[in-house]
């Protein structure tokens, strides 16, 4: 009942982000919205032990929602076929420079900030 | 057999096979995926859209039919976005303190990704609507198509994109990491979530619990940072043009 509660506020918060979205015609995309009315609405203790639920649930099974989308790769089997190869060096070339970029910079960052944090590791 | 026939049209045009097939695959392949250890290769987003893929080309299953249930599972991408403010929350003493060494380099590794697909992209000479479905690949799928439709690219090309991003970052990061000497699980799993959104903050999260709070909030991060920065960026090159 928990998770249930959370998870009719969750999907109200991003009604509520796409409601926003759409009237002011933000370039911030509505569940986007509704993560940062998250907030305060956790402030409010009543609400916190149902939103916890509910989104550690959601958060757990994070891998299964991204079949669907994954799936429609068949709908564009034209455009693979077509610029396949390119497509995948593009796409392995460019994580592979994000992941390294980000944790390069985020270690330098915190390296010269670390001396007092040292005890997370 | 006719009737075996018959029942299979009916079966693959009810909501119920996309939904149905979707789940069992996913319950399949993630037990694999745990028997395993949690092996990169063996990733279930990898392999359930692998399975799924050809079972609907074999069949000849049009990928409209498929949705018409899957698409069940897929609205829950939006709660989930709007779910990963909690993690967020619950580090926002992490986030006070070393808010702005993450912001900056959520930022700049996100820019890396999303600058180096566009120019890669570009150079290789790919078509312009697919270039602004590249973009956004890094963030979450929902979220990827949401500013890829604002870009002027092509939704749906949009989340497969971001889905092949998430999944090249889950099998491959730790190898990269490794090769790298990136130790700290705290700066691994927020590379992960930065570059690799949801799939790759999964992989963190089983991997390692720092790894997984750190990719949480770097995934948020990036999908406020890129749905703010990206169509400003189009905005801009549109404008010196």
């Amino acid at each position: 009942m928990e998770a249930l509660r959370g998870f009719a506020f969750l999907l109200l918060l991003q009604a509520g982000g796409e409601g926003l979205s759409r009237l002011l015609s933000l370039p911030i995309p509505g569940p986007v919205i509704g993560l940062l009315l998250l907030w305060p609405v956790v402030q409010w203790t009543p609400l916190r032990h149902s939103l916890a639920a509910a989104s550690q649930l959601l958060l757990s099974h994070l891998s299964l929602f991204f079949v669907p989308a994954g799936v429609g790769v068949i709908a564009h089997l034209d455009l693979v076929s077509a610029y396949g190869v390119r497509l995948l060096a593009v796409i392995l070339v460019s994580t592979w420079i994000g992941l390294a970029v980000t944790a390069l910079v985020l270690r330098a960052l915190l390296g010269r900030a670390a001396p007092e944090e040292k005890r997370h590791e | 057999m006719n009737e075996f026939v018959q029942l299979w049209v009916y079966l693959s045009e009810a909501p119920l096979f996309g939904l149905t097939s979707t789940l069992v695959v996913y319950v399949l392949v993630q037990s694999v995926y745990e028997k395993l250890g949690h092996a990169p290769w063996a990733n279930p987003v990898l392999w359930s859209v692998l399975m799924l893929g050809t079972v609907l080309v074999a069949t000849h299953t049009p990928y409209q039919t498929y949705f018409a249930g899957a698409q069940f599972v897929h609205v829950l991408l939006g709660p989930a976005v709007v779910a990963l403010g909690w993690p967020l929350w619950l580090r926002r003493a992490e986030l006070r303190t070393r808010g702005a060494a993450l912001v900056l380099a959520a930022t700049i590794g996100g820019a890396a990704a999303a600058g180096s697909a566009v120019l890669l992209a570009w150079a290789m000479d790919l078509p312009a609507d697919v270039i602004r479905s590249l973009a956004p690949k890094s963030t979450t799928a929902p979220v990827a198509m949401g500013i890829a439709e604002r870009l002027g690219g092509i939704p749906a090309l949009a989340a497969v994109f971001a889905v092949l991003t998430g999944m090249v970052g889950a099998l491959s990061g730790k190898y990269l990491f490794d090769l790298l000497g990136i130790r700290d699980w705290g700066v691994r799993g927020f590379a992960l979530g930065t570059a690799s959104h949801g799939i790759g903050a999964a992989r963190a999260l089983q991997v390692h619990a720092d790894a997984g709070a750190y990719a949480g909030i770097a995934l948020g991060l990036q999908v406020l940072i890129a749905s703010v920065l990206l169509p400003l960026a189009a905005r801009l090159y549109a404008w010196l043009r």
